[in-house]
């Protein structure tokens, strides 16, 4: 088949940024797919409460402080998530480091308070299909903070290696920023729906 | 030569034809040997293996289909008995629909996708190689457990508490509950492949209203997988907990609910059928496309209906449910929306209808195919309109009419097609065609043996025989139609024999095929059949809905991409305008340790909750590895 050429591409950027990467689109479909899973174990959660006689069954509410300081925690660190988008888009070497260390403790810290978080739920995931909700739930989004924690100390160790100084380095950095929001933004409705739905 | 060098690298700018293949095999080719088949990362390798997996799976559950013709021929029948029957109708159903079906679709979309957009790769090559392994091990996790007497026999949709800790002691539930979880993951991950292949990875000037109706199925059906399939891993998770750590989510005695698995399932269950009928009809707007040597009738209308069934398809899951006791007015909403997507199926019908009408029809194998899919996928749609209404689902729930229903839907509405689109993408796929001879008779035997042994199942079920018993009283007036439909069962056998030897013998010896031997007018039929491992060595640039449909128009092509790095282009989402020059990854054997230690992790939390922490230590050893750069030019910017 003959050919004419209509396109030259020389000029092209020789690597896709912000919503030109696939890596960023690849965010997106796992973030949907993982929202998803969050909602549907919302939609479980309210429909055994629809089912139950009385909510939650056979214990009180959950303590509002450990999970309380955690939502409040996870909203702050949006603020350095932030800058570190911000460096990584300017690809700023140093400061991309130093915001990842930051964000590599400061995702260690809801960590530290789910340990306490479990025990305010007053009830065993044994016990009865609201403790075993309220379990899936938290264990499902400490997945998501394990797995995430896990990508930027990584990430971090990653930008000071030869291979940091690099275009795709700093999307990967701008990506995993863009996922933390996601599990600090899914927390949100999680939290409402298990410290305060009890409550109504 | 002309070739423009620079610091980074050599470009194909004016290289001329010989040199430019060369260069780019040496960039894109897999390494030979063993090594070279495990770390492949080429989309046109990794799907055949698929579709090679799938098709196996399917004559595998061919085999247990016969079993159960031969269990059931007569009355009293003692070949086999109860405990085995449950396995075999359980190991039927869940391979045919999560190792066959699903699978098969999304392998053929593997293949195929990148070609009919004009790309050189999947997005994420490595998540696609990782997608087949895990595949892989979920079908033999389940094959092989039942070769040890270990398979499920829970029905393929495992109601509790049939299925629960209760009443299904031992494994066998569990490893239908994880082949689950496999089978969903690989899925997934294809489906978040094929997304962004078809957002971001489409030829220049591929915009939206030029994509091929393959590929807007495709794209419609992986946005089902990822809505849908989050709700099966969740319930099967669920139900392991159950079995496992004692949590109580299906126990109505500590607050659990059994309806909530049923919700569950639907939920994914009923999308499931959309995920597996509407890759099969872009194949048949293909198939027709070709054959009547004219464009699809009402492109817009095809596309909104792909769009308007996927949107459907979330609002029917009840209907599976009707005789579970829910509230009347929910049970009138999901009649109505039951009937409702009817709507969209019959305009792509009529469509096709249109096009069939207006053009000038060839009658080859892939087109006899699609006219058998036409038929039988109708009267499967009208039985499907009659279930849908509430008095008369409660007479046929679980009877033989509903087993026949849904045999014409899913296997007249996505086998029939499927095999048509064998022979039609054969050349494609190996190089060479199948028979024109045995592809008749394969078609003939298959088509009359299918509604010989299926149509009569809509009689025995209106008599009352219920769906999954081993065997049957001689008082029953059951047992002449079950002796005709087991006869009959064997032409549909033979027919499908006669496709698995035509496909083999055809794929080592069969005549050569030539780049286009259809005439067809899409992407794929543009490059070399089977397509060399770059695909195209220039990208083509897309300037109407068919390109190939005006032969004295040569197709526009793309120049300055470098060919000694794995290199392709990044389009805009809407108007396919060129953005940038991408890498796409090479081989690597991460992903099948990835998958192996997934695997193992998987395997063993069936046994032991600890197995997901310990377990989980070697699969973030295997993704650091998987992601950490090496060096090669493919990381470079």
């Amino acid at each position: 088949m003959k050919h004419d050429v209509v396109l030259d591409v020389t000029e092209l950027p020789a690597h896709g940024l912000g919503t030109a990467s696939l890596s960023w689109w690849g965010t997106l479909a796992f973030m949907l797919i993982e929202g998803t899973g969050f909602v549907l174990s919302i939609v479980i959660y309210l429909y055994l409460m629809s089912v139950a006689p009385r909510w939650p069954l056979d214990t009180a509410p959950p303590d509002l402080l450990a999970g309380t300081t955690l939502t409040v925690v996870l909203l702050v660190s949006l603020i350095p998530n932030v800058f570190v988008t911000r460096w990584a888009r300017s690809q700023d070497l140093r400061k991309v480091r130093m915001g990842l260390i930051v964000m590599s403790l400061v995702g260690v810290l809801p960590l530290i308070l789910r340990v306490f978080e479990f025990p305010a739920m007053h009830i065993k995931w044994d016990q009865n299909a609201y403790g075993s909700i309220v379990w899936v739930m938290l264990g499902l989004h400490t997945t998501h903070i394990l797995t995430d924690l896990g990508e930027t100390v990584v990430l971090t160790s990653l930008m000071f290696t030869r291979h940091g100084d690099n275009a795709r380095r700093f999307g990967d950095v701008a990506d995993n920023a863009m996922y933390w929001n996601f599990v600090v933004l899914t927390w949100l409705p999680m939290y409402v729906c298990l410290y305060w739905v009890p409550r109504l | 030569m002309r070739a423009v060098a620079d610091r980074e690298g050599v470009r194909d700018t004016g290289m001329e034809a010989v040199e430019l293949d060369r260069r780019l095999a040496a960039t894109w080719s897999t390494p030979p040997g063993l090594w070279g088949a495990l770390s492949t990362v080429d989309h046109k390798i990794i799907g055949r293996r698929y579709i090679v997996t799938a098709f196996v799976f399917l004559a595998l559950g061919g085999v247990l289909a016969l079993l159960m013709r031969l269990q059931l021929a007569q009355p009293e029948a003692r070949f086999v008995g109860p405990d085995r029957y449950n396995q075999i109708f359980t190991m039927h159903g869940s391979n045919m629909m999560f190792l066959f079906a699903v699978p098969v679709m999304q392998a053929m979309a593997i293949y195929l996708v990148p070609l009919m957009v004009g790309t050189r790769n999947i997005a994420f090559p490595r998540l696609n190689a990782f997608s087949y392994w895990m595949y892989l091990a979920g079908g033999l996790l389940l094959w092989i457990a039942f070769a040890v007497d270990t398979g499920p026999d829970v029905g393929w949709f495992a109601y509790v508490p049939l299925s629960g800790p209760q009443y299904a002691a031992g494994k066998r539930a569990d490893i239908w509950a994880q082949m689950i979880t496999f089978t969903e993951v690989s899925a997934l991950a294809i489906a978040v492949e094929i997304v962004v292949t078809v957002f971001k990875q489409r030829a220049p000037g591929m915009s939206l209203d030029r994509i091929p109706l393959f590929v807007w199925s495709m794209l419609v059906t992986s946005f089902l997988v990822i809505l849908a399939m989050p709700a099966i891993m969740i319930a099967s998770t669920s139900l392991i907990l159950d079995r496992l750590v004692g949590t109580h989510f299906f126990n109505p005695a500590e607050g659990g609910d059994v309806l909530l698995w049923q919700h569950l399932f639907w939920f994914f269950g009923h999308p499931e059928v959309y995920i597996i009928f509407l890759p099969a009809v872009g194949m048949v707007s293909s198939i027709v496309a070709t054959f009547t040597q004219r464009p699809v009738f009402g492109y817009l209308a095809m596309v909104m209906a792909l769009i308007a069934t996927g949107v459907l398809a979330f609002g029917l899951w009840v209907h599976h449910m009707f005789v579970a006791g829910l509230p009347r007015l929910g049970e009138s909403f999901f009649t109505a929306s039951s009937m409702a997507i009817a709507v969209p199926a019959g305009l792509q019908i009529f469509c096709w209808l249109a096009t069939i009408w207006a053009g000038r029809p060839i009658f080859k194998t892939p087109f006899l195919f699609v006219i058998g899919f036409i038929v039988v996928f109708v009267i499967g749609g009208l039985t499907g309109v009659m279930v849908a209404s509430v008095p008369f689902d409660t007479q046929v729930h679980d009877t033989y009419f509903v087993v026949a229903h849904f045999h014409y839907v899913l296997v007249g509405g996505a086998v029939f097609p499927l095999l048509g689109a064998v022979y039609y993408w054969f050349p494609k796929l190996t190089g060479r065609m199948m028979s024109e001879t045995l592809g008749r008779w394969s078609f003939g035997l298959i088509f009359s043996g299918f509604n010989l042994t299926f149509f009569p199942m809509h009689i025995l079920g209106l008599q009352g025989m219920p769906r999954r018993i081993y065997t049957y009283q001689p008082e029953m007036p059951w047992s002449g139609l079950n002796m005709f439909i087991s006869l009959s069962g064997i032409v549909l056998a033979a027919g499908f024999l006669l496709f698995f030897i035509d496909a083999i013998r055809s794929a080592r010896s069969g005549p050569v095929a030539p780049a286009n031997p259809w005439g067809a007018s899409t992407l794929e039929w543009a490059t070399s059949s089977p397509p060399p491992s770059y695909n195209f060595a220039r990208l083509p640039v897309i300037e109407r809905l068919e390109p190939l449909s005006d032969r004295s128009d040569p197709l526009g092509i793309v120049e300055g991409l470098y060919t000694d790095r794995r290199e392709l282009l990044i389009t805009g989402v809407v108007e396919a305008r060129a953005q940038a020059r991408e890498s796409s990854v090479g081989s690597s054997i991460w992903p099948l340790l990835a998958a192996l230690a997934t695997s193992a992790m998987l395997i063993w939390s069936i046994f032991t909750p600890w197995a997901v922490v310990w377990g989980s230590i070697p699969i973030a050893v295997a993704l650091i590895g998987w992601f950490w750069p090496k060096g090669d030019p493919e990381d470079e910017t």
